[in-house]
């Protein structure tokens, strides 16, 4: 349906609303791959799967950001998870690889261990 | 690049990358072409570095010596005997312009038009963007400088504004 200016009015007093139940403290910061070779493979909805699910499960203070290639073209689409201090690369992603990274990792605080590079670096 | 819609993300990045505060995208669709323009207000090109953007081993970038994204792009339109041009002014903008010719067998698809414009305003909230796509039965224009005078103090980058922008879209 189009929407109108008045649905968005209506969507900022509701946004504002939940705003003040964050902590503005950033705890997780997720840098996912978006050069010429992440999007070819992959990347656009790989993102937007990780924004959709961090949402969905009202997952906070967690920042997605982009960054160019790192030159390891062949294991994109990829990205890096920062949390507590530890950074964890995981590669070879798709949409739903993606949403259970969001469930395990960011939820559960278990690592894939089978989706990270050094697993993929052993094989 | 599986389409064309990727490959607008990512010639789009450059943008970004040139410090751009406003990027316009517009695709225009006929039976005939699929038209591409990227226009945006960065720090641009001198007529040096013009001639050379479409080389695949010329790079602004010092970590590695390829850059892709423009010469894979050029390369896709002419495959399809379209028009590629690209016109810079040092701190005016630059604009990209593509013409694929749509009876060609090498023409690639669309693609998903929506997720890029999505993709890009998730990842760049401050950044403006005018989203324009024409085709025979669609006619869509969008301004995110028009939303943000109505979202005030909310990030554009909000979901339930995403949520909008979508059904906005297929409206």
């Amino acid at each position: 349906m189009k929407k109108t200016i008045a649905d968005l009015e209506k969507i900022r007093m509701e946004v504002l609303k939940n705003i003040d139940l964050r902590n503005s403290k950033e705890e997780v910061r997720i840098v996912v791959g978006m050069g010429t070779c992440g999007i070819s493979a992959g990347a656009r909805e790989v993102l937007n799967a990780l924004v959709e699910e961090i949402n969905r499960r009202e997952l906070k203070n967690i920042k997605v950001v982009p960054t160019g290639c790192v030159g390891m073209c062949r294991l994109e689409p990829m990205f890096d998870v920062y949390k507590d201090g530890e950074k964890v690369t995981y590669v070879e992603m798709t949409p739903e690889k993606a949403r259970q990274v969001v469930v395990e990792h960011l939820v559960n605080n278990r690592i894939i261990e089978d989706y990270t590079i050094g697993k993929r670096a052993k094989e | 690049m599986r389409d064309i819609s990727l490959h607008i993300l990512d010639i789009a990045q450059n943008s970004l990358a040139a410090n751009a505060s406003l990027v316009e995208i517009s695709v225009e669709e006929t039976s005939d072409y699929i038209e591409v323009t990227i226009k945006d207000n960065g720090k641009g090109m001198s007529e040096e570095e013009l001639k050379k953007v479409t080389d695949p081993f010329y790079t602004t970038r010092k970590t590695r010596k390829v850059g892709l994204g423009l010469s894979l792009f050029k390369q896709n339109v002419e495959l399809t005997n379209g028009s590629f041009s690209i016109e810079s002014k040092p701190n005016v903008g630059t604009v990209v312009n593509a013409k694929f010719n749509r009876h060609s067998i090498d023409c690639l698809p669309l693609g998903d038009l929506l997720e890029t414009f999505i993709t890009l305003i998730i990842l760049n909230p401050d950044t403006d963007f005018v989203f324009k796509h024409k085709s025979p039965v669609k006619d869509y224009q969008l301004d995110t400088r028009e939303l943000k005078t109505v979202l005030n103090e909310i990030k554009i980058n909000e979901i339930p504004v995403i949520n909008w922008i979508r059904e906005d879209y297929n409206g």
